[in-house]
């Protein structure tokens, strides 16, 4: 007998129902009480830690539930939220990227440079994003190219970019200081806003994407683990995101700079498309199991025929292109590339937006969904702090202990993991 | 019941550098039958393995597949012939589950999105066919499995992909005394199903459970090939420590030909 009569016999009555656990409420128990018990934390600590924040800050400062602030938090998240898209499939990998940063610098440079009005190459400002993303695409798939096919570690080959694209940069604005963008189609990726109706759309559409994904699967994969869902869980979930998304757009469209009404960001719509491909993209794609087995166990991948360099130079140019859509949203908001770019501890708030989203260093373990919650957690927090008052040295050591604490969880998470598998 | 073996090694030599690994080895495996290679180390038992597996070329000799002449280049052309080799380090990526391991790099997928529907029905179909009912659910991740548990999905993985041959490499080196009954269990069913199945194991005691015949490997060489049902453990032990490669009482006369 071959194994192909293994597989044939038998399907159909394949879901032992003895293996399920209970429905309902005494299901979902057992089930957080199992994850808690193995180290499957998922995002529940990092939503806690915002719901505190947002708590915090709400009593505290004085300007932070503003409806203004709102849609500013999500204008200054985005971007971040974008370069630890990136940083999620590196971590996964468990390796590093240390030039995002200034990746994110030259595709801000190259959208600027492009639309530069008055000069002989002046483009349409979509031309230019696109190739402002391939060219960052490529120079990740090159510093991923050194890591796979030559065997330098990551964190050297990312910190010589690190080097390398700031020098870059440094050249290019030392003279001229700032590149004013006066494209509209890059300053809408920050600074438009969608109408108050079409935001209750988007809200509509996004709210109705995760019932319809739960359907689909149900009929496709029926009888199948991947297709059972607990009814309490999805009804939380499903409930929470319509609250989530309504109440994003309902803050935002009260949102006003002086006369001038806001709306839902675009940005905040480009991030949470971002968020849907890209988890698609780990979660359903034969390139996403790949990326998590290379994480997991690079032998055995290697073994199971996966092609692993091919997968890091992919990875590496998934991580440059996102950084450079990141860092044409950070022009965008400013209107303008300047030396200073890019902005604050950019690199090291995405690391930490991936990290504190779950994301596991020493790969394999974590979810794209987990760099925007980390990064709304910080850009929370440093919003939060900033309506405050408070400086910036203490900004920085809050986000520290922040950092240390998610990091910390991980390991802990990493050990319970580990010793319920004896 | 066919008297081709299934796999079949003639005079295979191998070394490396001044040390000569294999010197003149011969091996068979029938379909149906768990082939137990015993040796101590450097017997050459892995060296052996690697050069079915492909992982190694060896200098020289004959290798018959169904009494046909191959050559194995590669990992490739032993997967090509059904051959498969569950290591002693299993190569399980403990982060995914069952199902993704079990399709670990041969993913079911349609314009490269996985079909995760078809690969847990498959999963959980073979993991029945072999009686693995230890492992709770299919979409727990490995790491949550014990070491028998593992060692079965490694077992498992082997055998979905329409294997002829299944060589297990110190299947329960690492396993507690319940668990190791588990997986012997799993080595003879795979026998019973009409695979070839050939077991390295250091451990007597699994081998005369589980093997139908012995082969013993000393220094490089075949010493012989023993029936399990016509030998005694003191015997094996005997030509493992001190055989020389000449007649050994108890020898199958069909096995030795030189």
């Amino acid at each position: 007998m071959t194994s192909a009569d293994v597989v044939g016999q038998d399907r159909g009555k394949i879901v032992d129902p003895e293996d399920e656990l209970p429905g309902g409420f005494a299901g979902l128990w057992a089930r957080a009480w199992l994850n808690l018990r193995t180290g499957n934390l998922g995002p529940a600590p990092i939503i806690v830690g915002l719901a505190v924040t947002v708590a915090i800050f709400g009593f505290t400062a004085t300007n932070f539930f503003t409806a203004t602030n709102f849609a500013n938090l999500i204008t200054e998240s985005a971007g971040t939220a974008m370069l630890a898209y990136g940083v999620v499939f590196v971590l996964l990998l468990g390796e590093i990227d240390l030039s995002i940063g200034y990746l994110a610098g030259i595709g801000a440079l190259i959208v600027a440079e492009l639309t530069l009005p008055g000069s002989s190459w002046q483009m349409n400002g979509i031309f230019a994003m696109i190739i402002a993303v391939i060219v960052c695409a490529l120079i990740g798939g090159v510093q991923g190219s050194i890591v796979a096919f030559v065997g330098v570690p990551s964190f050297v080959v990312t910190l010589a970019g690190f080097l390398i694209w700031q020098g870059v940069i440094l050249n290019k604005l030392e003279q001229r200081g700032t590149i004013i963008i006066q494209d509209r189609w890059i300053n809408y990726t920050d600074s438009y806003f969608f109408s108050h109706f079409a935001g209750w759309v988007i809200a509509a559409i996004i709210t109705a994407l995760y019932p319809l994904s739960v359907l689909y699967k149900r009929i496709t994969a029926r009888g199948t683990h991947i297709a059972q869902v607990n009814p309490v869980i999805f009804g939380i979930r499903a409930v929470g995101l319509a609250i989530v998304a309504f109440g994003i757009v309902g803050i935002s469209n009260h949102a006003q700079v002086i006369t001038t009404k806001l709306g839902l960001p675009l940005a905040g719509v480009i991030v949470v498309v971002f968020l849907i491909l890209l988890t698609f993209l780990a979660r359903w794609t034969t390139f996403g199991r790949h990326v998590y087995a290379v994480g997991g166990n690079a032998e055995a991948a290697r073994r199971a025929g996966i092609n692993v360099p091919r997968i890091r130079v992919l990875v590496f140019m998934l991580s440059g292109a996102t950084a450079g859509v990141g860092g044409i949203i950070f022009a965008s908001q400013v209107n303008s590339v300047a030396l200073t770019f890019p902005p604050g501890n950019l690199l090291l708030n995405a690391i930490a937006s991936a990290v504190i989203g779950g994301v596991s260093l020493f790969g394999g373990r974590g979810e794209v969904r987990g760099a925007l919650l980390g990064a709304v957690l910080i850009g929370t927090l440093q919003n939060g702090l900033n309506t405050l008052n408070v400086s910036n040295g203490w900004i920085y050591m809050i986000t520290g202990f922040v950092l240390l604490g998610a990091v910390t969880l991980d390991t802990f998470a990493v050990r319970l993991q580990a010793r319920s598998g004896r | 019941m066919t008297d081709t073996p299934l796999l079949e090694l003639r005079n295979i030599t191998k070394s490396f550098g001044s040390v000569q690994a294999l010197d003149g080895v011969d091996f068979e495996v029938r379909r149906g039958e768990v082939m137990a290679l015993v040796g101590d180390n450097g017997a050459g038992k892995s060296t052996l393995i690697k050069c079915v597996a492909g992982t190694h070329a060896a200098d020289s000799g004959q290798i018959f597949f169904e009494g046909q002449e191959v050559h194995i280049h590669g990992p490739k052309d032993a997967g090509k012939l059904g051959i498969e080799v569950v290591y002693q380090d299993l190569a399980l990526a403990d982060n995914l589950d069952v199902v993704q391991n079990m399709y670990l790099g041969r993913e079911l997928n349609r314009f490269q999105i996985l079909n995760e529907a078809a690969m847990e029905q498959n999963t959980t179909a073979t993991l029945k066919s072999l009686a693995v009912t230890t492992i709770k659910s299919v979409r727990q991740p490995v790491a949550t499995l014990s070491g028998g548990q593992r060692q079965s999905v490694a077992v498992a993985k082997a055998v979905q992909w329409n294997s002829n041959l299944v060589i297990l490499d110190e299947p329960t080196a690492a396993l507690g005394v319940a668990q190791t009954e588990q997986v012997l269990a799993l080595v003879r069913r795979l026998g019973e199903q009409g695979l070839a199945v050939v077991l390295i194991s250091h451990n007597l005691h699994d081998v005369f459970e589980t093997a139908d015949r012995i082969t013993v490997l000393r220094l490089g060489r075949s010493i012989g090939v023993f029936e399990r049902s016509q030998t005694t453990q003191q015997q094996v032990v005997e030509a493992i420590t001190a055989g020389m490669p000449t007649k050994v009482a108890g020898i199958p006369p069909t096995a030795v030909e030189e």
